[in-house]
Protein backbone atom coordinates (compact mmCIF):
# COMPACT_ATOMS: atom_id res chain seq x y z
CA UNK A 1 0.00 0.00 0.00
CA UNK A 2 2.69 2.50 0.57
CA UNK A 3 4.66 1.83 -2.32
CA UNK A 4 1.88 2.60 -4.66
CA UNK A 5 1.73 5.81 -6.54
CA UNK A 6 0.00 8.32 -4.80
CA UNK A 7 -2.88 8.94 -7.24
CA UNK A 8 -3.42 5.31 -6.69
CA UNK A 9 -3.29 5.61 -3.02
CA UNK A 10 -6.16 8.60 -3.59
CA UNK A 11 -8.41 6.39 -5.63
CA UNK A 12 -8.50 3.50 -3.39
CA UNK A 13 -8.40 5.79 0.02
CA UNK A 14 -11.39 7.75 -1.77
CA UNK A 15 -13.35 4.41 -2.70
CA UNK A 16 -12.45 2.94 1.18
CA UNK A 17 -14.08 6.35 2.19
CA UNK A 18 -17.75 5.97 0.14
CA UNK A 19 -17.84 2.32 1.53
CA UNK A 20 -17.32 3.19 5.21
CA UNK A 21 -20.15 5.72 3.85
CA UNK A 22 -22.22 3.24 2.60
CA UNK A 23 -22.47 0.72 5.39
CA UNK A 24 -23.00 3.72 7.83
CA UNK A 25 -25.85 4.92 5.91
CA UNK A 26 -27.07 1.28 5.02
CA UNK A 27 -27.42 0.34 8.67
CA UNK A 28 -26.75 -3.87 8.33
CA UNK A 29 -23.47 -5.07 7.51
CA UNK A 30 -22.72 -5.60 3.83
CA UNK A 31 -19.47 -5.44 2.17
CA UNK A 32 -20.79 -3.86 -1.33
CA UNK A 33 -18.16 -4.61 -4.09
CA UNK A 34 -17.15 -1.70 -6.39
CA UNK A 35 -19.20 -2.08 -9.43
CA UNK A 36 -22.23 -4.10 -7.44
CA UNK A 37 -25.51 -2.28 -7.84
CA UNK A 38 -26.19 -0.82 -4.25
CA UNK A 39 -30.09 -0.88 -4.73
CA UNK A 40 -30.10 -4.49 -6.42
CA UNK A 41 -28.00 -5.39 -3.35
CA UNK A 42 -30.66 -4.66 -0.96
CA UNK A 43 -27.94 -2.05 0.62
CA UNK A 44 -29.61 1.19 -0.06
CA UNK A 45 -33.22 1.85 -0.12
CA UNK A 46 -35.02 5.64 -1.77
CA UNK A 47 -34.35 6.90 1.82
CA UNK A 48 -31.15 5.90 2.38
CA UNK A 49 -29.93 7.10 -0.91
CA UNK A 50 -31.07 10.59 0.16
CA UNK A 51 -28.47 10.32 3.87
CA UNK A 52 -26.07 8.78 1.22
CA UNK A 53 -26.05 11.99 -0.82
CA UNK A 54 -26.12 14.13 2.75
CA UNK A 55 -23.09 12.08 3.33
CA UNK A 56 -21.19 11.95 0.73
CA UNK A 57 -21.40 16.13 0.86
CA UNK A 58 -20.03 16.12 4.39
CA UNK A 59 -17.67 13.99 4.01
CA UNK A 60 -16.02 15.68 0.84
CA UNK A 61 -17.21 18.87 1.56
CA UNK A 62 -19.48 19.50 -1.42
CA UNK A 63 -22.70 20.73 -2.14
CA UNK A 64 -24.40 18.39 -4.74
CA UNK A 65 -27.12 20.43 -6.80
CA UNK A 66 -30.28 18.90 -7.24
CA UNK A 67 -29.93 18.84 -10.55
CA UNK A 68 -27.05 15.88 -10.15
CA UNK A 69 -29.77 14.08 -7.86
CA UNK A 70 -30.04 10.75 -10.12
CA UNK A 71 -30.39 7.61 -8.23
CA UNK A 72 -27.87 6.40 -10.80
CA UNK A 73 -25.05 8.36 -10.53
CA UNK A 74 -25.10 6.76 -7.26
CA UNK A 75 -25.83 3.22 -8.14
CA UNK A 76 -22.49 1.98 -6.95
CA UNK A 77 -19.59 2.84 -5.85
CA UNK A 78 -17.23 3.09 -8.81
CA UNK A 79 -20.15 5.81 -10.11
CA UNK A 80 -19.86 7.46 -6.65
CA UNK A 81 -16.55 7.81 -6.90
CA UNK A 82 -16.62 8.61 -10.89
CA UNK A 83 -18.94 11.22 -10.03
CA UNK A 84 -17.22 12.65 -7.13
CA UNK A 85 -14.03 12.92 -9.40
CA UNK A 86 -16.10 14.93 -11.75
CA UNK A 87 -16.75 17.23 -9.42
CA UNK A 88 -13.41 17.54 -8.15
CA UNK B 1 -54.85 39.67 4.61
CA UNK B 2 -55.95 36.07 3.97
CA UNK B 3 -57.34 33.58 6.04
CA UNK B 4 -57.91 30.23 6.43
CA UNK B 5 -61.53 29.69 7.35
CA UNK B 6 -62.62 26.30 7.21
CA UNK B 7 -62.15 22.90 5.86
CA UNK B 8 -63.86 19.64 4.65
CA UNK B 9 -63.67 16.43 3.27
CA UNK B 10 -64.90 13.22 1.31
CA UNK B 11 -63.86 9.94 1.61
CA UNK B 12 -65.62 7.38 -0.54
CA UNK B 13 -66.90 4.71 1.70
CA UNK B 14 -65.64 1.65 0.38
CA UNK B 15 -62.20 0.65 2.71
CA UNK B 16 -59.31 -1.32 1.43
CA UNK B 17 -57.25 -3.23 3.38
CA UNK B 18 -54.14 -4.79 2.82
CA UNK B 19 -55.54 -7.79 3.10
CA UNK B 20 -57.35 -7.18 -0.12
CA UNK B 21 -55.25 -5.18 -1.78
CA UNK B 22 -52.20 -7.55 -1.55
CA UNK B 23 -52.91 -10.40 -2.81
CA UNK B 24 -54.18 -8.78 -6.12
CA UNK B 25 -50.92 -6.83 -6.56
CA UNK B 26 -48.80 -9.66 -5.28
CA UNK B 27 -46.92 -8.45 -2.00
CA UNK B 28 -47.08 -9.34 1.36
CA UNK B 29 -49.68 -7.79 3.33
CA UNK B 30 -47.09 -7.67 6.50
CA UNK B 31 -44.12 -5.95 4.09
CA UNK B 32 -46.60 -3.63 2.47
CA UNK B 33 -47.56 -1.92 6.07
CA UNK B 34 -43.84 -1.75 6.61
CA UNK B 35 -42.71 -0.07 3.56
CA UNK B 36 -45.47 2.33 3.32
CA UNK B 37 -47.45 2.55 7.13
CA UNK B 38 -50.46 2.34 5.20
CA UNK B 39 -53.62 -0.32 6.79
CA UNK B 40 -56.04 0.77 4.36
CA UNK B 41 -56.90 3.15 1.68
CA UNK B 42 -60.78 4.08 0.26
CA UNK B 43 -61.51 3.41 -3.35
CA UNK B 44 -64.32 5.07 -4.87
CA UNK B 45 -67.03 3.42 -6.22
CA UNK B 46 -68.64 2.74 -9.71
CA UNK B 47 -70.85 5.49 -10.23
CA UNK B 48 -68.18 8.19 -7.94
CA UNK B 49 -66.13 10.82 -10.35
CA UNK B 50 -63.73 13.28 -9.18
CA UNK B 51 -66.35 15.66 -9.63
CA UNK B 52 -68.46 13.92 -6.89
CA UNK B 53 -66.13 13.49 -5.00
CA UNK B 54 -65.18 17.01 -5.05
CA UNK B 55 -68.40 18.63 -4.34
CA UNK B 56 -69.13 16.15 -1.45
CA UNK B 57 -65.88 18.09 -0.11
CA UNK B 58 -67.00 21.15 -1.10
CA UNK B 59 -70.10 21.37 0.59
CA UNK B 60 -68.68 19.70 3.55
CA UNK B 61 -66.53 23.03 3.75
CA UNK B 62 -68.89 25.29 3.01
CA UNK B 63 -71.39 23.74 6.50
CA UNK B 64 -68.01 24.00 8.73
CA UNK B 65 -67.58 27.79 7.21
CA UNK B 66 -71.06 28.71 7.65
CA UNK B 67 -70.68 30.78 4.13
CA UNK B 68 -73.13 30.30 1.40
CA UNK B 69 -72.30 29.13 -1.64
CA UNK B 70 -73.42 32.23 -3.37
CA UNK B 71 -70.78 34.35 -1.33
CA UNK B 72 -68.10 32.41 -2.57
CA UNK B 73 -66.33 34.04 -5.59
CA UNK B 74 -63.93 32.33 -7.09
CA UNK B 75 -63.56 28.12 -7.20
CA UNK B 76 -59.84 26.42 -7.31
CA UNK B 77 -59.94 22.59 -8.39
CA UNK B 78 -56.87 20.87 -7.69
CA UNK B 79 -56.70 16.97 -9.22
CA UNK B 80 -54.08 14.98 -11.57
CA UNK B 81 -56.75 12.10 -11.93
CA UNK B 82 -59.45 14.15 -13.56
CA UNK B 83 -61.37 11.47 -16.04
CA UNK B 84 -61.17 13.70 -19.37
CA UNK B 85 -58.50 16.33 -20.89
CA UNK B 86 -61.24 19.31 -20.79
CA UNK B 87 -63.19 20.92 -19.22
CA UNK B 88 -61.86 19.50 -15.93
CA UNK B 89 -63.59 19.40 -12.96
CA UNK B 90 -64.12 22.72 -11.68
CA UNK B 91 -66.77 24.07 -13.34
CA UNK B 92 -68.83 20.96 -12.25
CA UNK B 93 -67.82 21.05 -8.81
CA UNK B 94 -68.60 24.64 -8.92
CA UNK B 95 -72.17 24.50 -10.19
CA UNK B 96 -73.08 21.98 -7.96
CA UNK B 97 -71.78 23.38 -5.00
CA UNK B 98 -74.21 26.53 -5.98
CA UNK B 99 -71.60 28.62 -6.56
CA UNK B 100 -73.00 29.73 -10.18
CA UNK B 101 -71.44 32.49 -12.41
CA UNK B 102 -67.94 32.79 -10.58
CA UNK B 103 -64.92 31.64 -12.38
CA UNK B 104 -63.87 28.22 -11.60
CA UNK B 105 -60.08 27.35 -12.16
CA UNK B 106 -58.62 23.95 -12.85
CA UNK B 107 -55.10 23.05 -11.62
CA UNK B 108 -54.39 19.53 -13.29
CA UNK B 109 -50.87 19.35 -10.80
CA UNK B 110 -51.45 15.95 -8.89
CA UNK B 111 -50.18 16.05 -5.14
CA UNK B 112 -48.81 19.90 -4.65
CA UNK B 113 -52.20 21.07 -6.64
CA UNK B 114 -53.94 21.65 -3.10
CA UNK B 115 -51.03 23.74 -1.60
CA UNK B 116 -50.58 25.30 -4.76
CA UNK B 117 -54.71 26.64 -4.90
CA UNK B 118 -54.33 27.79 -1.32
CA UNK B 119 -51.45 29.76 -1.50
CA UNK B 120 -52.51 31.40 -5.26
CA UNK B 121 -56.27 31.81 -3.33
CA UNK B 122 -54.36 33.89 -0.36
CA UNK B 123 -53.67 36.34 -2.98
CA UNK B 124 -56.83 36.32 -5.10
CA UNK B 125 -59.25 36.84 -1.77
CA UNK B 126 -58.36 40.62 -2.19
CA UNK B 127 -60.39 40.45 -6.07
CA UNK B 128 -62.51 37.76 -5.42
CA UNK B 129 -63.07 37.65 -1.89
CA UNK B 130 -63.89 33.92 -0.70
CA UNK B 131 -61.76 31.40 -2.56
CA UNK B 132 -62.48 27.69 -2.22
CA UNK B 133 -59.82 25.46 -2.76
CA UNK B 134 -61.10 21.67 -3.64
CA UNK B 135 -58.44 19.10 -4.46
CA UNK B 136 -60.56 15.32 -5.47
CA UNK B 137 -58.72 12.46 -6.84
CA UNK B 138 -59.54 8.90 -8.28
CA UNK B 139 -56.14 7.91 -7.87
CA UNK B 140 -57.43 3.82 -8.07
CA UNK B 141 -58.16 4.10 -11.91
CA UNK B 142 -55.04 5.49 -12.75
CA UNK B 143 -52.53 2.62 -11.53
CA UNK B 144 -52.33 -0.95 -12.40
CA UNK B 145 -54.15 -3.00 -10.16
CA UNK B 146 -51.40 -5.95 -10.86
CA UNK B 147 -47.98 -7.52 -9.61
CA UNK B 148 -46.94 -5.25 -12.90
CA UNK B 149 -48.10 -2.03 -10.86
CA UNK B 150 -47.23 -2.77 -7.02
CA UNK B 151 -45.15 -0.11 -6.86
CA UNK B 152 -47.85 2.85 -7.04
CA UNK B 153 -50.88 0.78 -6.49
CA UNK B 154 -49.84 -0.03 -2.83
CA UNK B 155 -49.47 3.93 -2.06
CA UNK B 156 -52.83 5.33 -3.40
CA UNK B 157 -56.27 6.00 -2.65
CA UNK B 158 -59.22 7.93 -3.14
CA UNK B 159 -60.66 11.11 -1.74
CA UNK B 160 -60.94 14.83 -1.97
CA UNK B 161 -60.80 17.67 0.66
CA UNK B 162 -61.45 21.31 0.54
CA UNK B 163 -60.27 24.53 1.99
CA UNK B 164 -62.22 27.97 2.10
CA UNK B 165 -59.22 30.95 1.77
CA UNK B 166 -61.07 34.08 3.21
CA UNK B 167 -60.24 37.86 2.90
CA UNK B 168 -61.48 39.22 5.92
CA UNK B 169 -61.46 36.06 8.92
CA UNK B 170 -60.40 32.38 9.84
CA UNK B 171 -58.98 30.74 12.49
CA UNK B 172 -55.28 30.91 11.02
CA UNK B 173 -53.50 34.19 8.78
CA UNK B 174 -51.83 32.73 6.13
CA UNK B 175 -48.51 34.62 6.46
CA UNK B 176 -46.16 33.50 3.48
CA UNK B 177 -45.76 30.87 1.06
CA UNK B 178 -42.60 29.18 -0.93
CA UNK B 179 -43.97 27.89 -4.22
CA UNK B 180 -41.62 26.23 -6.27
CA UNK B 181 -41.19 23.68 -9.80
CA UNK B 182 -38.22 21.67 -11.04
CA UNK B 183 -39.27 20.78 -15.00
CA UNK B 184 -35.67 19.05 -14.81
CA UNK B 185 -37.71 16.12 -13.05
CA UNK B 186 -40.98 16.08 -15.05
CA UNK B 187 -40.18 12.32 -16.26
CA UNK B 188 -40.07 11.36 -12.90
CA UNK B 189 -43.67 10.94 -12.11
CA UNK B 190 -46.26 11.53 -14.38
CA UNK B 191 -49.73 10.47 -15.99
CA UNK B 192 -49.76 9.92 -19.32
CA UNK B 193 -52.96 9.50 -21.70
CA UNK B 194 -54.14 5.85 -21.49
CA UNK B 195 -51.35 4.79 -19.82
CA UNK B 196 -51.25 3.87 -15.80
CA UNK B 197 -49.09 6.77 -13.61
CA UNK B 198 -45.70 6.22 -13.88
CA UNK B 199 -43.12 6.66 -11.02
CA UNK B 200 -39.49 6.13 -10.57
CA UNK B 201 -39.86 6.71 -6.69
CA UNK B 202 -36.15 6.48 -5.81
CA UNK B 203 -36.04 10.05 -7.83
CA UNK B 204 -39.40 11.10 -6.34
CA UNK B 205 -38.29 10.54 -2.89
CA UNK B 206 -34.41 11.92 -3.09
CA UNK B 207 -35.91 14.86 -4.39
CA UNK B 208 -38.32 15.82 -2.02
CA UNK B 209 -35.96 14.61 0.87
CA UNK B 210 -34.08 17.26 0.22
CA UNK B 211 -36.48 19.89 -1.62
CA UNK B 212 -39.29 19.26 1.26
CA UNK B 213 -37.34 20.55 4.07
CA UNK B 214 -35.39 23.18 2.62
CA UNK B 215 -38.87 25.04 1.39
CA UNK B 216 -40.47 25.07 4.87
CA UNK B 217 -37.04 26.06 6.38
CA UNK B 218 -37.17 28.90 4.03
CA UNK B 219 -40.45 30.18 4.74
CA UNK B 220 -40.19 29.68 8.01
CA UNK B 221 -36.82 31.45 8.08
CA UNK B 222 -38.21 34.54 6.41
CA UNK B 223 -40.76 35.01 9.12
CA UNK B 224 -38.41 34.42 11.84
CA UNK B 225 -39.95 31.64 13.12
CA UNK B 226 -37.96 28.53 14.54
CA UNK B 227 -39.14 24.97 13.43
CA UNK B 228 -39.71 24.17 17.46
CA UNK B 229 -42.10 26.93 16.89
CA UNK B 230 -44.52 25.10 14.67
CA UNK B 231 -47.19 23.65 16.75
CA UNK B 232 -48.26 21.91 13.53
CA UNK B 233 -47.25 20.27 10.43
CA UNK B 234 -49.63 19.27 7.79
CA UNK B 235 -48.08 17.52 4.98
CA UNK B 236 -49.32 16.07 1.75
CA UNK B 237 -49.44 12.85 2.87
CA UNK B 238 -47.01 10.83 0.53
CA UNK B 239 -44.87 8.30 2.50
CA UNK B 240 -44.63 8.02 6.23
CA UNK B 241 -41.04 7.62 6.14
CA UNK B 242 -40.91 10.86 3.96
CA UNK B 243 -42.69 12.57 6.83
CA UNK B 244 -40.11 11.66 9.82
CA UNK B 245 -37.14 12.32 7.22
CA UNK B 246 -38.69 16.31 6.66
CA UNK B 247 -39.37 16.34 10.36
CA UNK B 248 -35.33 14.89 11.29
CA UNK B 249 -33.95 17.12 8.62
CA UNK B 250 -36.32 20.07 10.47
CA UNK B 251 -34.76 19.04 13.80
CA UNK B 252 -38.54 19.19 14.54
CA UNK B 253 -40.72 16.99 16.82
CA UNK B 254 -42.06 14.14 15.12
CA UNK B 255 -45.05 13.86 17.11
CA UNK B 256 -45.62 17.70 15.64
CA UNK B 257 -46.31 16.21 11.92
CA UNK B 258 -50.54 14.89 11.44
CA UNK B 259 -50.29 11.59 9.81
CA UNK B 260 -53.59 10.15 8.28
CA UNK B 261 -51.78 7.92 5.78
CA UNK B 262 -52.32 4.48 7.76
CA UNK B 263 -56.18 4.98 7.03
CA UNK B 264 -56.13 6.82 3.55
CA UNK B 265 -52.81 5.92 1.68
CA UNK B 266 -51.64 8.62 -0.79
CA UNK B 267 -54.72 10.54 -1.92
CA UNK B 268 -52.41 13.03 -4.15
CA UNK B 269 -53.66 16.70 -4.04
CA UNK B 270 -56.50 15.59 -1.80
CA UNK B 271 -54.28 14.37 1.20
CA UNK B 272 -53.45 17.39 2.30
CA UNK B 273 -56.54 18.38 2.73
CA UNK B 274 -58.31 15.72 4.33
CA UNK B 275 -54.82 15.58 7.08
CA UNK B 276 -55.99 19.07 7.57
CA UNK B 277 -59.54 18.70 7.93
CA UNK B 278 -59.20 15.98 10.46
CA UNK B 279 -56.20 17.97 12.31
CA UNK B 280 -58.97 21.23 12.20
CA UNK B 281 -62.03 19.50 13.54
CA UNK B 282 -59.80 17.89 16.43
CA UNK B 283 -57.53 21.18 17.37
CA UNK B 284 -60.80 22.87 17.75
CA UNK B 285 -61.40 26.89 16.74
CA UNK B 286 -58.30 28.32 18.31
CA UNK B 287 -54.89 27.79 17.04
CA UNK B 288 -51.94 28.63 19.43
CA UNK B 289 -49.24 27.79 17.62
CA UNK B 290 -47.94 28.71 13.59
CA UNK B 291 -49.27 25.85 11.53
CA UNK B 292 -46.79 24.97 8.08
CA UNK B 293 -48.45 23.36 5.21
CA UNK B 294 -46.17 22.20 2.75
CA UNK B 295 -46.65 19.03 0.00
CA UNK B 296 -44.04 17.63 -2.89
CA UNK B 297 -45.51 16.39 -6.40
CA UNK B 298 -45.30 15.88 -9.48
CA UNK B 299 -43.68 18.51 -11.92
CA UNK B 300 -41.43 18.22 -10.25
CA UNK B 301 -43.77 21.36 -8.27
CA UNK B 302 -43.41 21.70 -3.97
CA UNK B 303 -43.75 24.54 -1.26
CA UNK B 304 -45.15 25.26 1.85
CA UNK B 305 -47.30 27.84 3.64
CA UNK B 306 -46.73 29.18 6.95
CA UNK B 307 -49.94 30.27 9.22
CA UNK B 308 -50.37 31.92 11.98
CA UNK B 309 -52.94 32.87 14.71
CA UNK B 310 -55.28 35.57 13.98
CA UNK B 311 -53.71 39.00 15.27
Amino acid sequence: MENRPLAGRQIMDKQTRIVEIVKRVAGKPIDPAPDESLFESGALDSFTLADLVTALEKEFSIKIPDADLTPRKFDSVVRIEAYLQSRS
Amino acid sequence: MAYLRALGSYVPSRVVDNAELAPRVGVDPAWLLHATGIEERRFAAPGETVATLGIAAAKDCLAAAGIAASDVGMVIVASGSAEQRFPGPASTIAAAAGIAGKPAIDLPMASAGSLFGIALAAELTRAYGHVLVVASEIMSRVVRMDNTGRDTAILFGDGAGACLVSPDAGFAEIIDAVLASDGDFAEALRLDFDSPLYMDGRSIILQASRKLPRAISEVLERNQVKPTDVGTYLLHQANLNLITRVAQSLGAPNERFFRNIARYGNTSSASLLIAATEWWRDAGPTLRDPIVLAAFGAGLNWGAVLAKPPR
